[in-house]
């Protein structure tokens, strides 16, 4: 059964990917269909109810800056701002806000349905349809074809998704939403390599059966950072966390019933994530830690739902009720929601291209969990850019790849395509080997001219763009210009600065040690109206000029074997010694450029000299080819 | 293989004992090198492309390394395609490493086994058929060269050098884990401690590094020459130190006109001995050859024996002598103990002093211990020495080492985050002999060493 209206793109589920992916799309001008199980849980939060924190606060900017809903939504919906990491160097500080989980997801939901071009509508896809190794549409359950030059999947935890609390289990994508059972099997039958993940999260408990005065207060930070350039400030009371522990005894009790967790027990075949064990592993695999905290969050202003991180489980429902109840500040806590653990079917990533575009069916993109990865902002920043890409696809344009030395979008996607899925990946600083380029502070520098190119920057945007970019020369000539000598006392004295002989410039006092643009601006009235933010920026360039200078010659480095590109034809086989091990691998990944091939483990140095120089010849005769 | 971009440099001819080596240089920056450090009668001179010119090098500190012939080739006309320079230099190991080091001073690294032929194919110069043969170079030249490091790392070095990476990858580890999970329990941040772990290794590579030189003797031998004045028993020292009636020995001064080398082992190292001619001024042409000879001998000697004649009164032409080769390594040995009447003041020279008689053999096992503790200085016999003989270790190891020099230098004035970059180009640089730690090693010890976890 056909459904007469035809779309461009079609996004599937309405999660965090399939919400920028379907704006992506129609507010590139493309009739998009955003089709997703329950249109009651639009972006809705399955885990900790908080976006940002490192990595992850960086890939909230980036998708901000590329014209993205993400920042402006938490900055709407959050309840509670903290910017992390402010004395460990100026490219690892990490915004991170609680948020209200309802109004997060209402607030999208509004953001969705108003957003011309594009039609937000339930159903749940159960096949997709491809003719000639290229997507045609997709088909519900209800037997509606409705069709499209383009698919977006981002179907999250709920393929196949199975929960497990103790030893029962039963399908489900989410606690208390059915699971899709029957796509990854169309994705099977067309080819794809299907595998197995585990994820889980912590029981929500009731707020007025916490003793909230025998805990620890945390509250958030004085003046709030917004997430979104677009945001001027935010000016709203905050909630308070609070920060729980665990003790022997709440140890002693998991330790007792470890037999009853089904991970333990070996019913669960998923592989779960190292970074994010539930408590029982925390428990076996540290024996000799007797503690372990918990910030308890609420997952909204007006609701009395907590949610206790760092205590995800999947032991029985009374087990944890008991352990909980162990805990200080928790004698009498009662448990609104338990914990599960879930295991759902993911598509091996490498099986896309860095355009999120799979490799064996034409105009069919694959964006969030479904690419193996885990969490919110991961999944919005892919489902932004496959969005994007399919939106480019259907005008017929270039597609938009970002690099690694772009952006964490690049690293993460890179990341993807090149490297063997062991466990949900999850953005960290660490993997960015540019880390001091990629800040928060500078996505907008970095990526809203990408964002104005493909056109998601709106006017407004790009105004305030150009002006920040005007404040940054404005300041740099000040701090340039200004020459500061004894006669202004009260700097120096405040500073510090001893005798000045011939005077020093603004940019010179700055680069030393100890000394901050925010302290210079305290004392000397030079530059008006120039926001912190932008200063900020300053401040950075001029502090950690060598390093950043260091920075950039290595990245220079490494994009020339980037530009190498490999084509997909490339007959592997055809190159001349390459060892079997190393040929294998690069026909597995599929490497886009010389540089991709590098970072596929097994490949060594040798290796991609001996493809370098197989390359050149192969283009070579081409060339050769063309002009006879 | 690495950048395409850098300059590189490498020996072009087996450098042995031959009489000339040439070392190649291909790059934007091999013209520079020239301009800076060659110069034909104390001027530097425009460099016609594919002409050779005589001159002399100089390092930087404005000393001469050799008298050169150089090339100096334009684009495309070379065997890269790139800008390339040969140095025709003596062959001497001693005046290539210099040339190495000093061309490492200038930003140029030193190739890869097989670079010059793998750019020369890149940019086009050889044709389609060599390309198969281009690949198998690059394979076996890189297996070869990974099997020689590999069996001349097992032992002792690997262990040192693992150990280094390891240490500095740990340190890794707590500042990426400071980082990336601030609101997870971990042992508390402690500056102190991760400057000490670092100080410390950083101490034990600057060591290791300064061992290469040592590293060279044992694996290449040294050079050890004898000097002096004419009469003052060189060649019978040198017969007696290779107990071997080599050098003609005879009352007539000036008897030593060319110079003369003979092999010897030192404790397994391989010393190459040059009696030269006494050093005086004269108007007998062969004599002055001899002499001109004898100097350039010197010149190239890793220890230089000054032979001090004990019987007769110092004279200020030896002074002259001793004050010319201050800052090479010396020994001065009064020689003819056995007929000497009194000490001579020997306060102009503040080397070691060791007394012989030639003739009879006194002091000279003496005299042998002194030369191989000068060529190795810290060597303990029994010991299991460890030393860096590779030049691509070397350079590694000092890169390294630079790096950590940073690290420290910063820590007290620079955030975690910038440290870190340090940290990573440290191993990076270490990479090239125990291999690559990637960040995702990083994240494994750090989850298996901290319980993280939202
Ligand atoms: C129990 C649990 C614990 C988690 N714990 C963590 C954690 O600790 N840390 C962390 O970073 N992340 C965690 N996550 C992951 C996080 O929720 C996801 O990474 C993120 O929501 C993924 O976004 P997404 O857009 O890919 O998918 P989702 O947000 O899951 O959205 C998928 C959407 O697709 C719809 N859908 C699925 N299949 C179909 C279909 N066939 N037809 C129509 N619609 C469909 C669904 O209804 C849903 O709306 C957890 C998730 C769960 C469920
Ligand atoms: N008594 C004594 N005579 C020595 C000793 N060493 C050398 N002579 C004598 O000194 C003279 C010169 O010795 P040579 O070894 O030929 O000296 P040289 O330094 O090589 O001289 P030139 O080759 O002429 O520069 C010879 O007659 C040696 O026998 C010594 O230790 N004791
Ligand atoms: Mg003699």
């Amino acid at each position: 059964m056909g459904y007469g209206k035809e779309y461009q793109v079609i996004v599937v589920g309405a999660g965090h990917a399939g919400c920028e992916a379907a704006l992506a799309a129609a507010r590139m001008g493309c009739t998009t269909l955003l089709l997703t199980m329950n249109l009651d849980a639009v972006a809705q939060m399955s885990c900790n109810p908080s976006i940002g924190g490192l990595g992850k606060g960086h890939l909230v900017h980036e998708i901000d800056a590329l014209g993205g809903e993400m920042g402006i939504n938490i900055d709407h919906t959050g309840i509670q701002f903290r910017r992390l990491n402010m004395r460990k160097g100026p490219a690892v500080r990490a915004g991170r806000a609680q948020a209200d989980r309802m109004a997060y997801s209402a607030r999208m939901k509004v953001v969705v349905e108003t957003e011309k071009n594009l039609d937000l509508k339930q159903g749940v896809v159960e096949e997709l349809i491809v003719e000639n190794n290229k997507v045609g549409g997709v088909r519900t359950r209800e037997g509606i074809d409705f069709l499209a030059r383009t698919v977006v999947l981002t179907t999250g935890t709920f393929m196949r998704g199975l929960i497990h609390v103790g030893m029962n289990s039963y399908p489900g994508g989410r606690a208390g939403e059915p699971s899709a059972e029957n796509l990854s099997q169309s994705l099977r039958s067309l080819g794809f390599t299907v595998g197995r993940l585990k994820t889980g999260t912590p029981a929500r408990l009731s707020a007025k059966t916490i003793d909230f005065s025998r805990l620890e207060r945390q509250p958030g930070d004085e003046t709030i950072r917004p997430f979104s350039f677009t945001t001027d400030k935010i000016d709203r009371s905050q909630v308070v966390c609070h920060i729980a522990h665990t003790n022997e005894k709440t140890h002693d009790i998991i330790r007792r019933n470890i037999h009853k967790s089904p991970l333990y027990a070996g019913v669960i075949e998923g592989i779960g994530p190292r970074y994010c064990p539930s408590i029982e592993d925390k428990v076996v695999r540290f024996p000799d830690k007797s503690s372990h905290q918990s910030f308890v969050e609420p997952e909204g202003v007006s609701g009395t739902e907590m949610y206790p991180s760092g205590l995800s489980t999947s032991l029985p429902a009374d087990v944890q009720l008991q352990y909980f109840r162990s805990m200080l500040g928790f004698e009498h806590v009662e448990i609104m929601r338990p914990g599960y653990a879930i295991e759902y079917d993911f598509v091996e990533p490498r099986q896309i291209r860095p355009t999120l575009e799979t490799r064996d069916v034409g105009g069919l993109f694959h964006a969030g969990q479904i690419n193996g990865t885990s969490g919110y902002e991961e999944a919005a920043g892919q489902g932004l850019l496959a969005g994007i890409n399919a939106a480019l696809q259907c005008l017929e344009k270039e597609p938009l790849i970002i690099s690694r030395d772009q952006g964490y979008l690049g690293v993460m996607i890179d990341d993807l395509v090149t490297r063997e899925t062991t466990e949900p990946y999850r953005m960290f600083t660490s993997r960015a080997e540019y880390r001091l380029l990629l800040r928060e502070d500078n996505a907008d520098i970095r990526l809203t001219e990408v964002g104005r190119m493909i056109g998601l920057v709106s006017d407004q945007r790009w105004r305030l763009y150009e002006n920040k970019r005007s404040q940054m020369n404005e300041a740099i000539e000040v701090v340039k210009l200004t020459l500061i000598t004894n006669k202004n006392r009260d700097l120096c004295q405040k500073l510090n600065l001893g005798e000045l002989k011939s005077g020093v410039t603004l940019e010179q006092l700055i680069k030393r040690p100890g000394i901050s643009i925010g302290q210079i601006r305290q004392e000397l009235d030079v530059f008006n109206d120039i926001p912190d933010s932008v200063l900020e920026q300053v401040e950075i360039a001029i502090k950690y000029d060598g390093y950043i200078a260091r920075q950039r010659e290595q990245v220079e480095r490494f994009t020339e074997h980037e530009k190498i590109i490999i084509p997909d034809d490339v007959d592997y086989d055809a190159v001349a010694s390459l060892s079997a091990e190393v040929r294998e691998k690069l026909k597995k990944f599929q490497p886009v450029s010389l540089g991709q091939a590098g970072r596929i483990q097994g490949v060594t140095p040798a290796a991609v000299a001996v493809l370098n120089v197989y390359l050149r010849k192969k283009s070579r005769e081409r060339q050769t080819e063309k002009r006879s | 293989m690495a950048n395409n971009k850098d300059t590189i440099i490498a020996p072009a001819t087996a450098v042995g004992n031959s009489g000339i080596a040439i070392v190649r240089i291909s790059g934007e920056r091999a013209l520079s090198f020239l301009q800076t450090y060659f110069r034909n009668n104390k001027k530097h001179i425009k460099l016609d492309s594919h002409r050779l010119y005589l001159g002399r090098l100089f390092d930087v500190a404005d000393l001469v390394i050799d008298e050169v012939m150089v090339v100096y080739m334009s684009p495309p006309g070379t065997y890269t395609c790139e800008p390339v320079v040969e140095i025709h230099c003596h062959g001497s190991r001693q005046i290539v490493r210099k040339i190495l080091e000093l061309a490492q001073s200038h930003h140029i690294r030193l190739a890869q086994p097989g670079e010059f032929t793998y750019r020369a194919y890149l940019n086009g110069r050889i044709d389609l058929i060599q390309a198969e043969a281009v690949s198998r170079l690059i394979h076996s030249s890189t297996d070869l060269s990974r099997k020689s490091a590999l069996q001349q790392l097992d032992g002792l070095l690997s262990r040192q050098l693992h150990y280094f990476s390891s240490t500095v990858k740990q340190v890794l580890v707590y500042i990426e884990a400071w980082i990336d999970f601030p609101e997870e329990v971990l042992p508390e941040e402690n500056i102190q401690q991760i400057t000490d772990s670092i100080s410390h290794i950083y101490r034990q590579m600057n060591d290791l590094a300064s061992t290469y030189k040592k590293g060279q003797y044992v694996h290449s031998g040294a050079t050890v020459a004898l000097a002096g004045l004419p009469n003052a028993g060189k060649s019978s020292l040198m017969n007696a130190l290779l107990q071997q009636e080599r050098s003609i020995v005879s009352s007539i001064p000036g008897t030593t006109r060319d110079t003369i080398e003979q092999s010897f082992q030192l404790e397994g190292i391989e010393i190459r001995l040059v009696d030269t001619a006494g050093l005086r001024s004269s108007d007998d042409f062969v004599e002055q050859e001899g002499v001109r000879r004898a100097k350039a001998a010197l010149s190239h000697a890793d220890v230089v024996l000054l032979v001090l004649d004990g019987s007769v009164t110092l004279s200020d032409q030896f002074a002259d002598i001793v004050s010319s080769y201050r800052g090479t390594t010396s020994v001065l040995i009064i020689n003819k103990t056995d007929i000497m009447s009194h000490e001579p003041d020997l306060r102009f020279y503040d080397g070691p002093v060791v007394r012989v008689s030639a003739k009879h053999g006194d002091g000279i096992s003496e005299l042998k211990d002194k030369i191989v503790s000068l060529l190795l200085q810290d060597y303990l016999p029994g010991a299991e020495p460890s030393y860096l003989t590779e030049q691509r270790h070397y350079e590694a190891l000092v890169a390294a080492t630079s790096h950590l020099d940073n690290f420290l230098g910063n820590i007290n004035d620079v955030e975690l985050d910038l440290l870190s970059i340090d940290l990573r180009d440290c191993l990076q640089s270490l990479a090239s002999i125990t291999g690559e730690v990637s960040s995702e090693a990083v994240l494994d010890e750090i989850f298996s060493s901290f319980c993280i976890g939202k």
